[in-house]
């Protein structure tokens, strides 16, 4: 006993080698560095058309969107669950918003001023967060499969929204939106950008330095575990769909600044998006791993393609085709890594 | 003889129309190491599971302490010092092990950062090196997640973590189950030294020579009752093995 050496008491020296090795180890990094390069060789091939102010400005701006959608997704796949309902949860909040923003005006809320601007918010974000609600009470105390809930209100939120208006888009977005968050910048950059990265920041905080995020990667790791510990995992699956869709609804509202109409199609692919995003930036889709950063970097990868082929005159058709590959050799990898792991 | 820490009185447990336990007792003396055997079936699972709150007895009374308990939940067992390192570990394999030996009762930071739920991580991969250290968990490095450990390092780990929040009592499911001979006389190294900080512990075992060197005393379950007491002292693992296989029985166990 006396000879065992403990290398626990020399921690400090080694968690510089090991923090080099977990980013090296990690799928973020390599992910990272496709994204990387995907960016160089397009830049390389039309350094006129890509490094251009507006082609930037306007990549992030889409990107936005998902971006937001696929935060709340990060944290629902590391608990091992799944959100299909995202895409239609964003109509429906951006619709309910639009008409609640126009009724509150008269009908028109073309001229409206902040404080309808600011109910119209509230409307997106609670009506997210009320489909997130009922997605994850379903989920955590009916113990219906993730899967089969979020592909009900996927299907549920879409008709309700179209109920709504009778299956048409909703105009009357406020102006001033439009002007200020949807279509204006800060310093070049868009303000619905500088929104998105701060809701991305606060979810990297959420997920990776609080008790909230531990016990997201618990949840996903090991369910049992975490119940013999004393983790509620009802009200933690709860919890977490309730803020996917929260952050869909808030997709929604930024669609409608961006945009200017409450458009009722187009998001029915937004699940998958948002899916394909966070299993590219590396998180797994057995839970108990991954990262917003990850998602971040996934998110991009699909949207640099597409805006990088059409630049370089590739038919675009070929973007999904490439994101599958990389998709599907992203899974690939992590269930390598995840069998040599677990040999042991 | 003192007290009983824990008592359990003709405890039934079925699961549909399986009958797991069917009027078993168990008793656990303050800071004794005693022995929990049975044949497979025997009902020695089900039984720590109601002892530690996993599991709801159908029936049957418990006291703690001389007062009746009721156990609704593993947090139950938890707030009175009463820990369980489970056959299947209980682990969460993406989290290293400070992460697991904390789960449930993360340390926050102080403060605006703790109100937010801001975790402590240096103060607890510190305690939680301090705890490995001193039970003998020796680990290349705190930050890796607990599936790429060894099983037997893993096993460690669950040891180690029950064992640093237990104040009263410690269940252990065949904790020496995966382990290599070093690693087995660690754990029972960390048993006996659990049990002189006056902690009692549970072990169930099926390893009789295991049994007989470190426990006190040794109870013996067969078809979901208990069958037999003995004093590890006077005691043989042929008596053992007889009162596990219903060879021999007493009278006064039940």
């Amino acid at each position: 006993m006396t000879t065992e050496k403990t290398t626990l008491s020399s921690l400090p020296d080694e968690q510089h080698t090991s923090l080099l090795k977990r980013l090296t180890g990690a799928n973020t990094l390599w992910i990272g560095l496709v994204l990387l390069v995907l960016v160089a060789t397009f830049g390389a091939i039309r350094p006129d058309a890509i490094f251009q102010v507006t082609t930037l400005q306007f990549l992030l701006a889409e990107t936005a969107v998902l971006l937001v959608l696929s935060v709340g997704m990060t944290f629902v796949i590391i608990t091992s669950g799944i959100d299909l309902s995202v895409g239609s949860v964003l109509v429906f909040a951006s619709v309910s918003s639009a008409m609640a923003m126009n009724a509150v005006s008269g009908g028109d809320a073309t001229k409206a001023g902040w404080g309808v601007i600011g109910f119209g918010l509230l409307v997106a974000v609670v009506s997210g967060a009320a489909w997130g609600l009922l997605n994850g009470l379903l989920i955590s105390w009916a113990k219906i499969p993730p899967l089969i809930v979020t592909l009900g209100s996927f299907g549920a939120a879409q008709g309700a929204a179209l109920l709504l208006n009778n299956g048409s888009n909703v105009s009357g977005i406020p102006d001033k939106l439009n002007r200020t968050f949807g279509s204006g910048t800060y310093l070049g950059i868009p303000n619905i950008v500088i929104v998105a990265a701060v809701v991305t920041a606060l979810g990297a905080l959420l997920l990776s330095t609080t008790r909230f995020g531990r016990y997201t990667y618990a949840v996903g790791s090991n369910e049992e575990a975490a119940r013999r510990v004393g983790i509620s995992m009802r009200g933690h699956l709860t919890k977490v769909y309730l803020l996917a869709g929260t952050l869909a609804g808030l997709a929604g509202f930024m669609g409608n600044a961006f945009f200017r109409v409450a458009v009722v199609t187009g998001h029915e692919t937004d699940n998958l998006n948002a899916i394909a995003a966070v299993v590219l930036g590396g998180t797994s889709i057995f839970g108990g791993m991954g990262s917003v950063l990850g998602t971040v970097f996934g998110v991009f990868i699909p949207a640099v393609l597409e805006k990088g082929l059409v630049i370089i005159g590739v038919k675009e058709f070929w973007q999904p085709i490439a994101v599958a590959i990389v998709l599907v050799a992203a899974v690939w990898l992590d269930q390598t890594r995840r069998r040599a792991r677990n040999q042991r | 003889m003192s007290q009983p820490l824990l008592e359990a009185r003709d405890l039934t447990k079925s699961y549909g129309t399986v009958e797991a336990l069917r009027g078993a007792s168990f008793t656990a003396y303050p800071g004794e190491v005693v022995s929990l055997i049975g044949d497979n079936g025997a009902g020695k699972s089900t039984l720590v599971k109601c002892l530690s709150g996993v599991e709801q007895p159908t029936g049957g009374t418990l006291t703690f302490d001389g007062a009746p308990l009721v156990l609704n939940s593993p947090n139950d067992a938890r707030d009175l010092g009463i820990e369980t390192v489970f056959q299947d570990l209980a682990i969460a394999p993406d989290l290293d092990p400070a992460a697991n030996m904390f789960l449930g009762r993360e340390i926050l930071k102080p403060g605006v950062l703790g109100f937010f739920g801001v975790l402590d991580k240096k103060a607890m991969r510190r305690q939680a090196s301090e705890h490995f250290t001193r039970f003998g968990a020796t680990l290349q490095s705190i930050d890796v997640p607990i599936a790429a450990l060894s099983g037997g390092q893993r096993q460690s780990v669950a040891v180690a973590r029950s064992v640093a929040w237990a104040s009263k009592l410690v269940f252990m499911d065949e904790p020496t189950a995966a382990l290599g001979v070093v690693q087995r006389e660690r754990v029972l190294d960390v048993i006996r030294r659990v049990r002189d900080e006056g902690v009692a512990v549970v072990l169930i075992s099926h390893n009789m020579p295991e049994v007989l060197t470190v426990s006190d005393r040794v109870e013996v379950l067969r078809l979901g009752r208990r069958v037999a007491r003995f004093k590890a002292s006077d005691t043989s693992v042929e008596e053992l093995v007889g009162a596990m296989t219903g060879a021999l029985t007493q009278e006064d166990a039940a």
